[in-house]
């Protein structure tokens, strides 16, 4: 064996065939120890750690963060002796051919008998059928039949020789002309797209396994179909122009934070009754407070913005009106009236959209809210949020004034009644002791709960939190 | 409540548990439960040092082999992580004639048994049915159906009836291990019924490890656990299942009633799962981060060390003495695992029938002809 050892992506969850490498926890030259973790992959199951399968010094990182790679693709390089001194042979950023030879990347369908374990996906995204343990190599390589012509048979009594076996990496030269003669071989499936497109069969050149017609191969026929329209601008009467244009749509596959966004909001909108209020004021005030505030001892050397106000605003309505801080409990019958307020921010981040909270926000100064705050945005954009912090949420404010939109209608995080949404902050006319003057607005919008929360108290909420951000002094002492 | 008597342990779920070591670890002398049952152990310095040295090695070597399945070469493996007491208490009880009906989990108790820990990695890593001798070791093959074990186990405590093998201090006893999800499995209350009618020579451990993969225990069960043994008609106690004396000593005493010929009895060992449920299951998305964190606090080796280090029966050479025998132990099973060979093909035919079949001979046959039939293979 060589002293550079590379580590193949392996199988981590009976049958998956492919992981995102979430981060890596090592870099080249790093010196680690066996079963150390190395990287994070996430997989349809799980996010997990890879510790090491050898000591030794990292000689390459074959596969960025964020890249999703098959099963079986190298995505590290160790050398397991380096005190050896340095390998010159070794200087390439790509993994050997030796190893990349092994992993059998989905080639063009029939390069594989079809139905074997280990055959490729059908092509266009269909999610792949799972099978066995490990990684693809083991069963997508076929030995050659020993004693066996590998020219096709012509005998009518033989029965179909086999596909010839698969060249590495290369995907196999589409067979146009080898097609037998008579019906147009193709799949069920392929049948009914290539109806629903306005394909004929009889026209497309088979790439498939004895000629038949692949769904690529419809799709192809499709855009060329289409290209062929563009430059010759059609005065024919044929079918209305395809819609379907595979080059130009890009698959995202949906997984992650994604997928569990998605879950959440499906979740949220079809079992709570959503109603959105609204209420545009005037925070001049407010906007003067966060600049007295600034200039104070106690916050010159923290960064704050609106938000912070916000977040207070809804915690101080949040003790005058509990009921919008609660949890509809179907399973008990019961409606959660919570005394601790977990303060939901929603959050973008690269990996997509959390809401981590900060707990028994309630209890906290506003110097120790303006610290959490800042601490939780700092955490989620580095993408390190860990699920206790994003467990237990309450109630929720989404800031979508930062993306410079006026307001929303935000969908309740699962089990919260309550989410309010703080748009924009812009200079507008408004009308100010009885003269029009330009003034800073913003719109909130009040998500809730509508079998826990009526209109009344809703509207009460949102107008204590309106009413705070447009005199919070004033608010603070008649409440007081 | 340290080294006095006490009806329960110290925080214990509601309904309480037999504890004799506390998380803090101070011993508790001994524990009396409701039906008049005393429970203590009188382990010399030396006992309690191995109990310490089993805990740490089986825990050590449950973490090589979850690093071997993420480093791909085990296909699957559950771990065992937080319930290393439940299972080398109850393994140190059994005595060379008792019988063990795992399921997939009980690497611990396979530790006990003396049996090398490298037997079940044929099955884990695929190359082999995990079809050991049950009977050379005195432990069943690890079984995957959910609760089937509960009813191989009766069926065997029934023989060793039949064959007379009970009724004195020297009588045979069984064992079956289960977990919580499996009391909602129809085996295994169908177990508790046959047992406790005939009376079975057997005990019945569950481990609840608070999740049936990803169900929670409140959707198993109203009641606790070890109270269902009641409507059966035999005798059921809650343990401390992270309490490694708990686990030996209300084991050992219900070996000693059913190898008496005096029945089965349910144990419920009240533990925590705190890895994943296999090595495909992802447990962050059903539980929360404070509840793992708030049972690390009871881990089962951090409170024996406690108790071995004030009651100055053991120093930190012997610790690290332990931690690296368990190393070395676990860097041979990585070894060994991985020079595993993978099995010809045609051994599948080897284990379906005992002295085979004209049919199937046929089968092996052909297909030995088939397989030697590709460019390269030795035929």
């Amino acid at each position: 064996m060589s002293r550079i050892k590379e580590f193949p992506l392996p199988d981590l969850g009976e049958g998956l065939t492919e992981g995102e490498i979430l981060s890596w926890l090592v870099k080249v030259g790093d010196t680690i120890e066996l079963n150390q973790p190395i990287v994070e992959v996430e997989t349809a199951k799980a996010a997990v750690e890879i510790p090491a399968k050898w000591g030794g010094v990292v000689a390459r990182i074959f596969v960025e963060a964020g890249t999703t790679v098959e099963v079986g693709t190298p995505i590290i390089a160790i050398d397991t002796d380096p005190s050896a001194g340095p390998v010159p042979s070794f200087d390439g950023p790509v993994p050997s051919a030796e190893s990349l030879a092994a992993v059998q990347i989905a080639p063009a369908e029939g390069a594989v008998e079809p139905g074997m374990a280990g055959s490729p996906a059908p092509a266009a995204g269909r999610t792949p059928v799972l099978v066995g343990y490990g990684p693809r190599t083991t069963t997508a390589k076929r030995r050659p039949r020993s004693g066996t012509p590998s020219a096709p048979s012509t005998s009518a009594a033989a029965p179909p020789p086999p596909p010839p076996p698969p060249a590495p990496v290369a995907p196999a030269a589409p067979v146009t002309n080898g097609r037998p003669a008579g019906p147009v071989l193709a799949k069920p499936p392929v049948r009914k797209l290539a109806r629903d497109l306005g394909v004929d069969l009889a026209s497309v050149s088979g790439t498939g396994p004895m000629g038949s017609v692949t769904r690529d191969d419809v799709q192809k026929a499709v855009a060329n179909r289409q290209s062929a329209e563009v430059a010759a601008p059609s005065v024919t009467t044929g079918p209305a122009a395809a819609v379907f244009d595979a080059s130009r749509e890009q698959r995202i596959p949906i997984k992650g934070v994604r997928k569990l966004t998605a879950e959440n909001m499906v979740a949220s909108a079809f079992t709570a009754p959503h109603v959105t209020e609204f209420l545009t004021i005037d925070v001049t005030r407010s906007m003067k407070a966060l600049e007295k505030l600034k200039a104070r001892r106690e916050f010159r050397d923290i960064r704050i913005s609106p938000l912070l106000l916000v977040a207070k605003a809804v915690l101080l309505a949040v003790k005058r009106h509990p009921m919008v801080n609660s949890t509809w409990s179907g399973a008990t019958n019961e409606i959660v009236v919570k005394e601790y307020v977990n303060l939901g921010i929603a959050s973008a981040t690269e990996r997509g959209l959390i809401v981590p909270n900060i707990k028994d926000a309630g209890r906290l100064t506003l110097r120790e809210l303006a610290e959490a705050l800042n601490t939780l945005v700092q955490v989620a954009r580095s993408g390190k949020t860990p699920p206790s912090d994003m467990s237990g949420g309450t109630l929720s404010i989404t800031n979508v004034g930062v993306f410079g939109v006026d307001t929303g209608t935000p969908i309740l995080p699962p089990g919260e009644s309550a989410i309010l949404a703080f748009g924009a902050i812009k200079p507008m006319p408004w009308v100010h002791k009885g003269k029009v003057k330009p003034r800073q607005v913003t719109t909130l919008a009040l998500s809730f709960d509508h079998r826990i929360i009526d209109g009344e108290l809703g509207s009460k909420f949102l107008r204590d939190v309106g009413d705070f951000l447009t005199d919070p002094e004033g608010a603070l002492l008649s409440w007081s | 409540m340290a080294n006095g008597e006490s009806e329960v342990g110290a925080d214990a779920p509601a309904g309480g548990f037999v504890q004799l070591l506390t998380p803090e670890g101070e011993r508790v002398d001994s524990v009396t439960t409701a039906d008049g049952t005393t429970y203590s152990v009188d382990f010399t310095d030396d006992e309690y040092k191995g109990l310490y040295h089993d805990l740490v090695t089986v825990r050590r070597l449950d973490g090589e082999a979850l690093a071997l399945q993420r480093q791909g070469e085990l296909g699957l493996w559950a771990s065992l992580l937080g319930q290393e007491a439940a299972q080398v208490g109850s393994g140190r009880a059994l005595r060379p004639q008792d019988m063990a009906f795992p399921t997939y989990r009980e690497h611990g108790v396979l530790y006990t048994r003396g049996i090398d820990p490298i037997m079940p990695f044929g099955l884990f890593r695929g190359v082999d049915q995990g079809g050991w001798d049950a009977n050379e070791h005195k432990f069943n093959g690890y079984t995957v159906v959910i609760g089937a074990q509960t009813l191989h186990a009766t069926g065997y405590a029934m023989g060793v009836t039949m064959d007379g093998k009970t009724g004195g201090p020297d009588g045979e006893a069984v064992i079956a291990y289960f977990g919580d999800g499996a009391t909602s499995q129809g085996e295994v209350n169908e177990s508790f019924v046959w047992s406790g009618v005939f009376n079975a020579p057997i005990v019945f451990f569950c481990q609840n490890n608070q999740y049936a993969i990803s169900e929670p225990l409140e959707r198993q069960t109203r009641i606790p656990l070890y109270r269902r043994a009641a409507g059966f008609g035999f005798p059921g106690v809650r343990i401390d299942g992270n309490d490694v004396l708990a686990s030996y000593a209300v084991t050992r005493s219900a070996l000693d009633r059913a190898r008496q010929g005096e029945g089965p009895t349910l144990i419920e060992a009240y533990t925590y799962r705190m890895g994943a449920h296999t090595s495909s299951d992802d447990p962050t998305r059903y539980r929360i981060a404070s509840e793992v964190e708030s049972w690390k606090a009871k881990d089962p080796i951090s409170r024996l060390r406690a108790f071995l280090t004030k009651q100055q029966i053991a120093d930190d050479a012997f610790f690290a003495e332990v931690d690296e025998a368990a190393k070395t132990l676990a860097l041979d099973l990585r070894e060994r695992v991985l020079a595993m060979p993978d099995p010809a093909p045609v051994t599948m035919f080897d284990h379906v029938y005992p002295n085979g079949s004209p049919d199937l001979d046929e089968q092996r046959r052909q297909f030995a002809d088939y397989q030697a039939s590709f460019e390269g293979s030795e035929h």
